[in-house]
């Protein structure tokens, strides 16, 4: 196996009582000493600051801007043209299947596009678009880290740093001077709470990091809090609920394609998957993602098969997250199951341990975001 | 006290043999979330998987360290799995048996033996 990369937070996880882990590549801190449940709800009543460095941080150029959000739009079925500048946008990457190759976040940055990309994902993602993009240029950004502030007091601790960040609306992103230096800020995230991701010069990250800790509202939060935030935010992981067989239109991802891609729209279709894509708007897909709260206390996990009966005859899906929620109390899943069944409010079983038991189909998300929109 | 290389403690008093898990291993665990224990008067045999542990983590099951029957269960612990993170030593306890043959028991650790297996 090759060496795991490091972030350049390690040395601040390790000294802060990470526990590292291999993940994507990176050794990265799974949690510290406070645990995954303690970290979890420190983060939606306070501060959490996370390093997600590992993620592809990439600028895409070219002739000029709208050049590069009409050739990215043959790639990602969402409106790019039409973003305004210092705006971010949620979207993907579509395979000629209609298939997901990647979630991401883009925006625009004036004279060019800011993509954040998921770290397992990235050298994959750039050489698509380096295949399919002519007289573009794609660069990923080594020299940055990046940093996720996120809780409902991400604002207050941010502002003294930079008092503008205040007029900041949530999937705004501007360069805000922090420490003096230039850091790309956007106010968007992963754990349904109000917060900042900030892109900050590598070898400002621990200074800048140090900064933020000094606020005793703000603690360091693992990749194990970030996935049960993410998962009660209703969020998709990448790999998990999301890969390259569903489409965004199963994964109850169609919000984000703007009516003008869709059939009709002014700037309709014209990308990879459009023909699956088109068909599963129009005549509905056979598969939805769903939320599955099990009504007893056992998690159901990953990979655990539903059933619409208690006695596991017909099999009509599966988990694809699944876990504990700290802040809902109780256990959370989603998964996806065929659309006849995908119903709010009907009870389905899920096979654990040999048992049947039983789960209701409910919406998404377990706890509602708390944007500043 | 008694240690099994699973990070079970048996505390043995006769032939009734209380079980739960090491302060080792519930700190390994992480935050326990969910506890299932067998039923009373159940008839278990040794390395048989009788309980189910999963903390934010993952699950994790408990084999009985003995073949016997169990006569107590902690309900606590069912009701509150955080107990089994705050006191695994006693408190959280996880059930009783009545063993039906002692002699393993021989071959599990004492405390000095699990602290060196730990290291």
């Amino acid at each position: 196996m090759s060496e795991l990369l490091k972030t350049p937070l390690h040395a601040l996880h390790v000294s802060n009582g990470g526990k590292m882990v291999p993940f994507a590549g990176y050794e990265m801190p799974v949690q510290y000493k406070d645990g995954v449940l303690r970290e979890h709800l420190h983060c939606r009543k306070y501060v959490g600051l996370f390093d997600v460095s590992h993620m592809g941080q990439v600028i895409i150029k070219g002739k000029n801007i709208t050049d590069v959000a009409r050739s990215l739009e043959t790639l990602i079925p969402i409106s790019i043209a039409n973003l305004n500048e210092g705006r971010q946008r949620y979207g993907f990457f579509t395979n000629v299947s209609g298939g997901i190759i990647d979630d991401l976040m883009l925006s625009n940055r004036g004279d060019h596009i800011f993509m954040v990309i998921n770290a397992a994902c990235k050298h994959a993602d750039i050489a698509h678009m380096r295949e399919h993009m002519a007289g573009v240029e794609v660069e990923l950004i080594e020299n940055r880290a990046l940093l996720a502030l996120q809780g409902p007091m991400a604002e207050k601790i941010l502002s003294n740093f930079n008092i503008n960040i205040k007029d900041m609306q949530f999937m705004d992103i501007s360069t805000i001077n922090i420490l003096g230096v230039d850091c790309w800020v956007s106010r968007s995230g992963y754990t349904g709470e109000d917060g900042f991701e900030i892109s900050v010069p590598s070898e400002k990250a621990i200074k800048l990091s140090e900064a933020l800790l000094k606020f005793e509202e703000v603690k360091l939060i693992g990749l194990g809090a970030r996935d049960s935030l993410r998962l009660e935010a209703g969020l998709c992981l990448y790999g998990h609920d999301i890969n390259s067989d569903t489409s965004p239109i199963e994964a109850g991802l169609l919000w984000a394609i703007q009516k003008s891609r869709r059939k009709g729209g002014q700037d309709a279709g014209n990308f990879f998957g459009e023909q699956r894509i088109f068909k599963e708007i129009e005549n509905g897909p056979d598969k939805k993602r769903v939320g599955i709260k099990p009504l007893g206390r056992a998690p159901m996990r990953e990979e655990t098969v539903l059933f619409s009966d208690s006695a596991g005859n017909e099999n009509i899906g599966k988990i694809t997250s699944g876990g504990f929620g700290p802040t809902f109390e109780g256990p959370v899943s989603m998964g996806y199951v065929s659309s006849k069944h995908a119903v709010i409010g009907a009870q389905v079983f899920g096979e654990v341990r040999g048992k049947f038991l039983p789960a209701l189909i409910v919406a998404l998300p377990f706890v509602k975001a708390n944007f500043k929109r | 006290m008694k240690y099994t290389e699973e990070h079970e403690w048996l505390l043995i008093e006769n032939d009734i043999v209380t079980v739960g898990i090491t302060e080792h291993a519930a700190e390994q665990l992480g935050d326990v979330v969910f506890v299932e224990l067998p039923e009373i008067g159940d008839l278990v045999s040794k390395d048989e998987s009788i309980c189910v542990i999963e903390s934010v983590k993952a699950a994790s099951d408990i084999l009985s360290p003995l073949d016997g029957k169990i006569i107590e269960i902690n309900e606590a612990i069912v009701d509150t799995p955080s107990l089994v993170n705050d006191d695994p030593s006693e408190t959280a306890w996880f059930f009783k048996m009545e063993a039906s043959d002692m002699s393993p028991v021989d071959e599990y650790m004492d405390e000095a033996a699990y602290l060196e297996f730990i290291k």
